[in-house]
């Protein structure tokens, strides 16, 4: 369980940091606590995980990033992992899981690439694919077409990433 | 944007101090002054380049439950389905994509439990299978995309 404290200091800060020249201290004045208590209280939650990461969520249509492919492919489970690693070491790969198969929709290892054009993401599957050893798997590419909603998740009060 | 602000929103991609004067810190790195670079962040911010500056919490560690969903909305109800979708708040994001699967969605709740209860929803309110597909391991996720 979470310390009350702890998450009275994540609910002020879930929604964004203060931009001022006292961020920490200016929290504090919000949740009646020292500005020391509030490093202390943050930098433990930082290094147990709790709080992923520190810093800017991008909107990446805004910087260009307007391909966005979600591969998936049907690959045997006794290679899934080996595969899944290999595939999370290329650069251009923003995320890789293993999800489970459905009906009518029989794959189990999913890859995201966000790039700048169309082309470019398909050389980079392209390459990918070589270099893993996939092209025998069965194999489809979902494309983005529009975004209606992007945004950290809210749970109640605190906001999480999808990860 | 120019390459200031590029550069601000790299640095910042890869953390922010937690100490007392964070952003005089990242302003030395950058070779800004700290009054600069709060002065762009709080624009990066206004003219939306940025969805947010501020933590990301681990999902599961908060006790709460994430997954991946899609369904396969007719053509003709195609924004009716999103509509309804996108009113819930645990869905997260959401994406038209080329295929019959062709809206797919996060749905991030306080606990696994409401997972269930929202899919049971949104089927009710759409008259649609939801495909649910929530992750069992992950190998690799970089959210990290160079301005």
């Amino acid at each position: 369980m979470i310390e009350a404290r702890d998450r009275q200091l994540l609910e002020h800060i879930q929604l964004g940091l203060p931009v001022c020249s006292k961020p920490y201290a200016e929290i504090g004045r919000l949740c009646d606590m020292p500005e020391t208590e509030v490093i202390e209280r943050l930098t433990r939650l930082k290094q147990q995980g709790l709080i992923k990461r520190m810093g800017v969520i991008v909107k990446h249509r805004q910087l260009g990033y307007r391909a966005n492919a979600m591969v998936v492919w049907n690959v045997p489970d006794n290679l899934i992992k080996q595969l899944g690693g290999h595939i999370g070491r290329f650069p251009f790969v923003t995320l890789c899981y293993q999800r489970p198969k459905q009906p009518e929709w029989p794959y189990n290892l999913y890859c995201m690439i966000h790039g700048k054009d169309r082309a470019t993401v398909l050389k980079q599957l392209e390459q990918l694919v070589d270099a893993c050893g996939l092209s025998s798997f069965d194999q489809e590419i979902l494309f983005s077409k529009r975004c209606f909603k992007q945004r950290g998740a809210v749970y109640k009060n605190t906001a999480v990433t999808h990860g | 944007m120019d390459d200031i602000d590029k550069k601000i929103i790299n640095a910042l991609q890869d953390g922010f101090p937690i100490c007392d004067a964070p952003y005089r810190r990242v302003a030395m790195q950058l070779e800004l002054t700290e009054q600069e670079l709060i002065n762009r962040l709080k624009a990066l911010l206004d003219n939306g380049t940025l969805t947010r500056f501020g933590p990301l919490y681990n999902a599961e560690q908060m006790g709460g439950a994430l997954t991946l969903a899609a369904v396969k909305a007719p053509k003709e109800r195609f924004d009716e389905i999103s509509d309804i979708i996108n009113a819930f708040p645990e869905v997260a994001h959401n994406y038209a994509r080329n295929h019959e699967l062709n809206m797919w969605f996060v749905i991030a709740t306080e606990t696994p439990e409401q997972i269930q209860k929202t899919i049971n929803a949104i089927e009710q309110q759409t008259g649609l299978t939801v495909y649910n597909m929530p992750k069992n391991q992950e190998y690799f996720v970089n959210l990290k995309l160079e301005a």
